[in-house]
């Protein structure tokens, strides 16, 4: 019995471990690891620190698309309420175009009333008829997105 | 008329699903032989009613029936035939029926090969089985039918999304639906022995087959959908620790976790409900991934057409499986008397760590699966959890777990002895750490963590060999002594030694890639020249090119190294005018020790082309570990002692074989 005892408090200290140190691994990823997704206009109000990285989604302004000639691409992103520049190096995904809803993941180089957002990966949907949710929800807080159905699925990123 | 047929047999197989859901659970409890076999009978039936409305949508779809709604959204006349029918499953519809018809498949394969289980206990097995079934089949035909009709029939159809056109598409999903599907009948073992209230070493031996065929069905199915993910994607990566990857992978955590503690509850007769709770949660896991993909909570590259009433449906199938099992786990595990003891380290002591890092580890995938879900259900910040939380969370829990497997599997039952351990695997230890200096030394920048890695892979690839050279009595007897060991050596033996090894060479792989690839961003003039790694890449230029169903702008990249050719590769840009989608093709080279992988871009104003040229050294290994691992897996499945069952002990005998005894309460 005694035996059995002993067994079973270095199993329960075994565990009490391993979830105490799981937990502290994942307490500190959450608050340091994760992306925040905002919209261009919560970019314009100042109301994102600037040197994290977020996400931030919106609509490609028609004709704003300038290809660099490094290989690089510059173009503005908005919410119909507000715009943004967005810098990006990088193979653009395939359905990236005028009037797109795309999201661009980076950091804040420069903020007030033209900010610029240097991207390091840009999702475009797969799907003509898809919009991100996140940008769809961007849209709708913007006053823009007037469907009231659930934005339709496909294929996203 | 097919079409018709496939619907009603559709009918036919639910209405067999709940008598199969039903009548054995019935005949169980009352001891009725005929009602108890009627179970095996509906699962037959149910698996042949399935296979013939499949064969259905599988026959409008490569006749390009487009008075079929399902085959007019996602199909076109000039699509290959390949794609006309893998393209059966490249939608939530028809993905349906390749689900239940697994799932049916599974419940026939239980009837027919599951003679050595006794009667009631198969029979309730079955029912839970046809449980399962009732809820997916009625799931189909209220929200999902596949054979709606549109009226009148259009001409031609809106086409497949051209990134589900590839061969890949061909195997993935089914492959996985094997894995996820094949989970059911362990979670139906599960509920049967939970019903009659007994877990023994025979359970065990009764579940470990399908288990196994189940675990090396997703992991050849996870595997298939990350290279899948790494040659359509050209984004360079295998792994993107998206939602629904995590979907996949959360089932195989705990299907690992399961594969390894229901050994000792084999052998050692302990361990019995985390065992039946670990069953619970993989198929749990797997209805839940199911939830994830096909509800549109997600926003991932698998998600499929939203329509809410679908995602009601399928939340309350989970919360019923989940809920009912999980009460049902509450009930009767407490009952549950567990066997032998065990010093902390053993055998058994190693697979119980094994099996805490890995529910830890699931913990905290569904964690940063579901958390962005939650906070945004209760109005919080929208946010998103990518790879930065799960290389800072899931790496940490895994460096431990790696470093105990080889350890572990050296250790005697009941008590072990680590010096012992140790002095068995003291060459793999002087190996790793070779491995270790050897990379530190030569690697310019060395990093820490990928010094670990190798050091890891090496330790893991030489602990297994190491085992089974000590179990043979190499370098200690005679040649024709180690012979004679080895003939007699169980297949699980080497089953464990390859599965291990396998696992090896994947962190050689995960390793390399992550810590060594080189990747160039650049812009490209045709004829220009530049280089990667010990290669130069020489940018030929760009043409136009027709495909069956698609035009391709194709960039040719000629590689050489030191002057002598390597490799001439093709990477394209591809339109289909039917979806109205672009592509990208990458142009891949493979080789063992590395992959060339570039990609084109946009054109520049001047003339030039966005290119991404990857170096991945050992990439290749990846898939190659995981396909080890799973040959490990089918190893073990020859093992003698599934074919006969578990020795009855005295006691046992007495009272009747298991499943024959009065049931508690059922």
């Amino acid at each position: 019995m005694r035996f059995r005892k002993r067994q079973r408090l270095v199993l329960i200290g075994l565990a009490l471990l391993l979830l105490g140190g799981a937990t502290a691994l994942t307490l500190t990823a959450l608050g340091d690891k994760i992306a925040f997704f905002v919209s261009p206009s919560e970019i314009v109000a100042g109301d994102v620190a600037a040197d994290r990285t977020f996400r931030v989604g919106g609509l490609v302004v028609d004709g704003s698309i300038e290809r660099q000639v490094d290989g690089s691409v510059a173009f503005l992103l908005t919410d119909t309420a507000h715009e943004i520049r967005v810098h990006y190096q990088g193979i653009l995904p395939d359905l990236f175009r005028d009037g797109q809803g795309i999201v661009a993941q980076g950091t804040l180089e420069t903020t007030g009333t033209l900010p610029l957002f240097r991207a390091s990966e840009i999702l475009a949907k797969h799907d003509e008829n898809y919009m991100p949710r996140e940008v769809a929800d961007a849209l709708k807080e913007a006053g823009y997105w007037q469907h009231d159905e659930a934005p339709a699925g496909g294929v996203a990123q | 008329m097919i079409v018709e047929l496939g619907h009603f047999a559709l009918v036919m197989a639910l209405g067999l699903a709940i008598a199969q859901g039903s009548l054995p659970f019935l005949g169980a409890s009352r001891h009725d032989l005929a009602l108890m076999r009627l179970g095996s009978t509906a699962a037959v039936g149910q698996f042949a009613c399935i296979t013939l409305a499949l064969a259905a949508l599988t026959n409008a779809y490569v006749t390009s029936d487009f008075s079929l709604l399902n085959v007019y959204e996602n199909s076109h006349s000039t699509k290959p035939l390949l794609y006309k029918v893998s393209g059966v499953w490249g939608n939530h519809e028809g993905s349906l029926v390749l689900w239940v018809w697994i799932l049916a498949l599974f419940g026939g394969a239980v009837a027919l090969f599951g003679r050595n289980l006794p009667l009631p206990f198969k029979a309730r097995t079955l029912a839970v089985q046809g449980l399962i079934g009732t809820g997916f089949l009625l799931f189909m035909l209220f929200t999902s039918n596949p054979f709606e009709r549109l009226v009148p029939a259009p001409l031609d159809g809106t086409g497949l999304n051209p990134i589900l056109q590839d061969p890949g598409l061909a195997f993935h999903p089914p492959m996985l639906y094997l894995g996820y599907v094949g989970l059911s009948v362990t979670f139906s073992f599960a509920m049967a022995a939970l019903i009659e209230g007994r877990v023994d070493a025979s359970w065990a031996r009764w579940v470990r087959p399908w288990t196994l065929v189940a675990w090396v069905a997703l992991t050849l199915g996870i595997a298939l959908g990350s290279w899948w993910a790494y040659y359509e994607l050209g984004w360079g990566g295998w792994w993107f620790w998206d939602p629904v990857e995590n979907a996949s992978f959360m089932p195989w955590l705990a299907a690992t976790a399961l594969l390894h503690s229901a050994i000792v509850v084999e052998k050692r007769d302990t361990l019995k409900s985390w065992t039946i709770l670990l069953a619970i949660l993989a198929f749990s896991l797997s209805l839940l991934g199911t939830f994830l993909v096909r509800s549109g909570v997600l926003t991932s590259v698998h998600a499929f057409a939203v329509d809410p009433s679908r995602g009601v449906f399928i939340l309350a199938l989970l919360v019923i499986a989940i809920g009912g099992s999980l009460a049902m786990f509450a009930l009767r595990a407490p009952a549950m008397q567990p066997g032998g003891h065990f010093a902390p380290v053993s055998r058994e002591g190693g697979l119980l760590l094994n099996n805490l890092l890995l529910a830890t580890a699931t913990a905290t995938v569904l964690l940063g699966t579901l958390y962005p879900l939650a906070l945004e259900v209760v109005g919080g910040a929208k946010i998103s959890v990518g790879p930065p939380f799960f290389n800072a969370t899931f790496v940490p829990l895994m460096l431990p777990l790696l470093l105990a497997v080889p350890i572990g599997a050296t250790l005697a039952w009941k008590r072990g002895n680590l010096m012992g351990a140790f002095r068995r695997l003291r060459l793999a230890v002087a190996a790793a750490l070779a491995t270790m200096a050897l990379y530190l030394v030569l690697a310019t920048p060395a990093s820490l963590g990928a010094a670990l890695g190798f050091g890891l892979a090496v330790w893991l690839i030489g602990g297994s060999i190491a085992d089974l050279a000590a179990r043979v009595g190499l370098l200690e007897l005679a040649p024709g002594r180690i012979w004679q060991r080895l003939k007699g050596l169980p297949a699980s033996a080497f089953a464990v030694t390859i599965a291990h090894a396998g696992l090896g060479v994947l962190i050689v792989g995960i390793t390399a890639s992550s810590a060594l690839q080189e990747e160039r961003l650049l812009a490209m003039r045709p004829g220009e020249t530049t280089t990667i790694g010990r290669y130069e890449v020489r940018f030929a230029g760009v043409e136009e090119g027709q495909g069956p169903n698609y035009s391709a702008l194709r960039a040719t990249f000629e590689t050489t190294r030191g002057g002598r050719p390597v490799a001439t590769l093709h990477s394209e840009k591809r339109f289909f005018p039917v979806e109205g989608q672009p592509t990208t093709e990458a142009g891949i080279q493979t080789t063992l020790w590395r992959d060339l992988y570039f990609v084109l871009g946009d054109r520049t104003p001047d003339g030039a082309w966005a290119v991404r040229l990857y170096l991945n050294p050992f990439v290749v290994w990846i898939w190659g570990g995981v396909g080890i691992m799973a040959m490990g897996g089918l190893v073990s499945l020859l093992d003698r002692r599934l074919r006969v069952g578990a020795p009855t002990t005295a006691a046992a005998r007495r009272g009747g074989r298991p499943g024959l005894r009065t049931p508690v309460g059922a």
